[in-house]
């Protein structure tokens, strides 16, 4: 018995101690978390000894991570921000790294029951301020709006919230949501809810397009978002602490590569090249 | 331990296997003691921790400039040329945190949820104890008590999926989500807990009542209304405080069917935001030490608060009660 258990160990010891070597780690927003988990597959199907350890938990997380050492590389949904890049510097002495990895617009959703096809930026600002409350003034019926925001965690809450209302704060009556998911089925059931989030989760409802001026609408399809036309179109990067580690750079340059971009379009996203 | 004391006295010459078995006594009962302490200490301890988390509210300028008590209670600005509103906002460049918001939303479900668990708990109870047939009862009961063995998370998706909908259409309100299907998510959760102790306080009441109000001509119905009620009306009103305080802080089912939108209205078909979910939805993000996480353990303080002067309050009206029906009684 005695001999069993120290094969086990001798068996076990070395081997989880190499994986957690050897564990390239990848944290942060929750948009990117299925995208950044398909190129680690695809990645360590190309290279079987390499480990990678993805997780989400929200662009905050992620960069926290970074700046605590938790992480080597943290997935993002919006740019580090300023006060983020002071507490890198004050710990590593360095100002972190960006990668755009891939790109994303923020689609607005409406029921597929909702006549409402397309509506303007500055429609969508006063709705999400809640200045404008009926359908009647956007040219729908006379329903009320029932809006649907993410938790303050997000970091699609923190983009709309800087993009599209320009720092101001949404209206209280949002509904604050866990999840795009949650906010996709939210929307499919409530006939007069709008909502938002990444475009890889539209499916089963109507994205509105947005109406940049007399007759021309732009949905958030991939020319759009990749010539930046869509007005709420955002880059999603990963970030390095300094100069990225030799596992961490191959890493980032397969995402990088025709190969990692062709997974972006697969999943939803959009390429940057 | 004082118990084991006159013992020791009155044991003139102990023998030498009586002192050690009285020197084990001794062991057992401060090994009980401690254990019976170890439960007050964690539950000092847990105040303690999350007060202690709190209180840059009081000492950090920062904290004390962005989350004042003002700010956290009466109402402000929010935007330029507005009415000062109450708003919970605290991602934001100039965080508002209004704590109103939060303390009407957490009313609105409880109320909501007391009303329907609260008749439901004690019509159950005294149908189970005083009418029922013995089978049906030896049924019904472990049914309900099973009933309080669902996760809280059951049935926040239960309301979420199922409920929400026909709800929305048979109200008609303009809300999916909001206090009222949450408050009947939170009373499948609490009728079990009302319906157990109140059973337990009906059948606790002592048959002799029953046989003589029986005797004196009262129905069967008079006889539960008017006498064994009455005398189980302490536990009852035990019973109803353990349903409030599970009302007030329960989270999962309020996270998932109120919709989370911090409104400071009357309306029950209004979505709502409750303190508990707060601490739920946004500590996972925080950074920590921030204003923000000090306010979300002050939250965890203050329910912390409404719970323990609720059991207080309760417990000593529960005494005063028992002492009116004893002393009524003899």
């Amino acid at each position: 018995m005695k001999k069993l258990v120290s094969l086990l160990f001798a068996v076990l010891l070395p081997t989880s101690a190499l994986a957690a070597d050897k564990a390239l780690t990848v944290k942060g927003s929750d948009t990117m978390v299925i995208l950044v988990q398909r190129w680690a597959e695809e990645y360590m199907k190309k290279n079987p000894d390499s480990r990678l350890q993805v997780t989400g938990g929200g662009t905050g997380t992620g960069l926290a991570a970074l700046i605590n050492g938790t992480t080597e590389i943290a997935a993002a949904s919006r740019p580090m921000k300023d006060a983020e890049k002071q507490k890198l510097r004050a710990r590593f002495n360095t100002l972190g790294q960006e990668f755009a990895v891939a790109k994303d617009g923020v689609t607005f959703y409406v029921n597929a029951k909702n006549p409402v096809a397309s509506l303007t930026v500055e429609q969508l600002r006063s709705i999400y301020l809640g200045d404008v409350g009926n359908w009647k003034e956007l040219g729908g019926p006379d329903q009320p709006i029932v809006l649907y925001s993410r938790e303050n965690s997000s970091g699609t809450y923190v983009f709309v919230k800087d993009e599209l209302l320009k720092g101001q704060d949404y209206a209280p009556t949002a509904q604050t949501l866990p999840g795009t998911a949650a906010v996709v089925n939210a929307v499919a059931k409530e006939l007069w809810g709008v909502g938002y989030g990444g475009a890889a989760y539209a499916a089963g409802i109507k994205p509105l397009k947005m109406k940049l001026g007399e007759g021309t609408e732009v949905s958030a399809d991939l020319e759009n978002v990749k010539s930046g036309k869509y007005p709420l179109s955002r880059n999603l990067f990963f970030y390095t602490r300094g100069r990225p580690s030799p596992e961490a750079k191959a890493f980032i340059d397969f995402c990088l590569s025709p190969e990692g971009q062709q997974v972006v379009s697969k999943v939803g996203y959009f390429p940057v090249k | 331990m004082e118990t084991a004391v006159p013992i020791q006295l009155t044991a003139p010459r102990a023998t030498p296997a009586s002192r050690r078995r009285m020197l084990k006594e001794k062991l057992i009962a401060a090994g009980i003691t401690a254990v019976g302490f170890t439960g007050i200490a964690a539950i000092v301890l847990i105040l303690v921790f999350v007060a202690k988390e709190a209180l840059p509210l009081l000492l950090d300028p920062d904290a004390r400039h962005e989350a004042s008590f003002a700010k956290m209670f009466l109402p402000q600005v929010v935007r330029e040329g507005r009415p000062a509103t109450f708003m919970w906002q605290p991602v934001s460049d100039i965080p508002k945190v209004s704590m109103i918001p939060l303390f009407v939303g957490t009313l609105k479900v409880t109320a909501v949820s007391m009303l329907l668990a609260v008749p439901l708990g004690i019509a159950g109870a005294l149908f189970a104890s005083e009418f029922a047939p013995r089978r049906l009862r030896e049924f019904i009961k472990p049914t309900v008590e099973l009933l309080a063995g669902i996760p809280s998370v059951v049935l926040g998706f239960f309301a979420l999926m199922v409920l929400a909908t026909p709800m929305q259409e048979l109200f008609g309100f303009t809300y999916r989500l909001n206090a009222v299907v949450a408050g009947v998510g939170l009373a499948l959760a609490i009728v079990p807990v009302i319906f157990t102790v109140a059973e337990d306080a009906l059948t606790a009441v002592p048959r002799s009542y029953r046989e003589a109000s029986l005797a004196l001509g009262a129905t069967q119905w008079e006889t539960a209304w008017k006498v064994v009620l009455p005398a189980a009306a302490p536990g009852i009103l035990a019973a109803c405080v353990l349903g409030l305080g599970r009302a007030i802080g329960e989270t999962m089912i309020v996270l998932m069917a109120s919709g989370n939108a911090a409104i400071v209205s009357p309306a029950f078909g209004d979505s709502v935001r409750s303190l508990s979910a707060t601490i739920a939805a946004e500590m996972g993000e925080v950074v920590v030490g921030s204003p923000h996480y000090s306010l979300l353990f002050f939250i965890g303080v203050e329910l912390f608060l409404f719970t323990f002067v609720l059991n207080m309050v309760a417990s000593l009206w529960t005494r005063r009660m028992v002492g009116r029906l004893s002393g009524k009684v003899a």
